[in-house]
């Protein structure tokens, strides 16, 4: 179908996004294509070093999964602030991607962990780092022809990892003014050995700043340092302006929300004995 | 977009309904315009407001975000659907009542559907988690408090059974 009609075919996954955009006309695509009963493309599936989620599955059913989220707890964490229980009954984990919305949670985490995410056409399949799939707001690097199928989160082995999301938005449930995730490791001294955080909202796809987190490995992840790197990612956004916030506001939540996921993710890190 | 109908056949509120439609009949449609389940309110039409809230295999989701043939083969519960089989009110409709968690009554059929989602799963919930229970349904009247206070009352009442 996709190969057929290209560009004026659209995958139907969860519809929370596309067919509120088709609602008001934003978006007529000729050709909807449902995927929402394939099963081959709803699972969840744990690996030693990663989890391997089916593009149409739930976000509920990641969402309740308990083995998952004690693999990959930012997953959970990330979809408390995902619309409300009736979007997140038929929401998808790889329409929330492959909507691409820079200010969405999941794309976030996506980009923290470093998601990869394979796409299949009738020609094969082919694997993206998520930092290639972003290509814009509302934009991706998958071909007309191709359909997410399934995504690799990468589970940390270290005993005392700890993550964590926050956002500010105008309700609850609403999309995110500012979002920030983070995820730490730490040695049995408290010594800071892999970091990653990440912020959404203030771009045009959500960032993740692995340069200014590999600063924080081999520190203690005092306030202080924490603070630094908060202000030095804040510093490289480019954020822009709307009724709901200006660009100055966006980037000081920016900040103030980077340092309270690097914080919040690095005492729940130390809380692992 | 074709004109094709598809043959679909959904449970609604426990007896199986046939039809063909459109593939791009929103259930919601379908359910007020073609059953006349009319107690489902269209409030904005693009998943904001909640007010078309269903239960579809015992789950609340939106109906004005999904279309009628994508409930083909599944379960659907309206408001109609919450109701006793002699047609009185359920221990929530009736705490409804009570404590006066509805003025205008447009959001009412999907407080009560994400409620009693909510009770289904949970008999004995806290403040909080009712709160994020209906956190996706907009009340114009602002008549929360007692919209709250109307779910802690029928939970009171089944626990009490």
């Amino acid at each position: 179908m996709l190969a057929t009609h290209g560009d004026s075919a659209k995958l139907l996954a969860g519809g929370q996004s596309l067919v509120p955009m088709m609602a008001m006309r934003l978006v007529r695509p000729a050709w909807l294509v449902d995927i929402n009963e394939i099963a081959a493309l709803k699972f969840v599936k744990l690996e030693n070093d990663a989890a391997r989620i089916g593009a149409c599955t739930r976000q509920c059913v990641v969402d309740r999964d308990e083995a998952l989220y004690s693999r990959v707890p930012l997953l959970r964490q990330a979809l408390a602030w995902v619309g409300h229980i009736q979007t997140r009954n038929r929401g998808t984990v790889g329409g929330s991607l492959a909507h691409a919305d820079p200010s969405a949670e999941l794309p976030l985490a996506a980009q923290v962990l470093g998601a990869k995410l394979v796409l299949r056409s009738s020609k094969g399949a082919r694997t993206l780092e998520a930092e290639k799939f972003f290509a814009g707001p509302m934009a991706t690097a998958a071909r007309p022809d191709e359909c997410l199928e399934e995504i690799h989160w990468p589970a940390w082995g270290e005993k005392r990892t700890g993550s964590a999301f926050t956002e500010i938005a105008i309700r609850h449930g609403d999309f995110a003014m500012v979002a920030a995730a983070a995820q730490l490791a730490l040695d049995a001294d408290g010594r800071c050995t892999r970091a990653a955080f990440g912020l959404g909202g203030v771009g045009a796809v959500p960032l993740a700043f692995p340069k200014i987190a590999a600063r924080l490995a081999g520190t203690k992840l005092d306030d202080e340092a924490i603070g630094d790197a908060a202000s030095e990612a804040a510093k490289a956004t480019e954020p822009g302006s709307d009724l709901h916030a200006t660009k100055e506001y966006r980037r000081h939540l920016a900040r103030v929300l980077a340092g309270r996921a690097l914080r919040e993710a690095r005492d729940r890190a130390l809380a692992v004995r | 977009m074709s004109d094709t109908l598809h043959a679909v056949a959904i449970e609604v509120n426990g007896k199986r309904r046939e039809a063909r439609v459109p593939a791009r009949l929103s259930l919601v449609d379908w359910l007020r315009e073609e059953l006349r389940l009319t107690g489902t309110h269209v409030g904005c039409e693009h998943g904001i407001c909640g007010a078309c809230s269903v239960l579809l295999d015992g789950d609340p989701v939106r109906s004005c975000l999904m279309y009628t043939v994508q409930a083909h083969g599944h379960r659907v519960t309206t408001v109609e659907g919450l109701a006793r089989p002699d047609g009185s009110m359920s221990a929530l409709q009736d705490s409804f009542c009570e404590t006066h968690a509805l003025q205008c009554g447009y959001c009412t059929p999907g407080m009560l559907i994400a409620a009693q989602a909510l009770l289904d799963s949970n008999p004995d919930p806290t403040e909080a988690q009712i709160r994020e229970a209906i956190g996706g349904n907009l009340c114009r009247c602002t008549g929360y408090q007692q919209i709250v206070e109307a779910v802690q009352l029928a939970a009171e009442r089944t626990k009490a059974k």
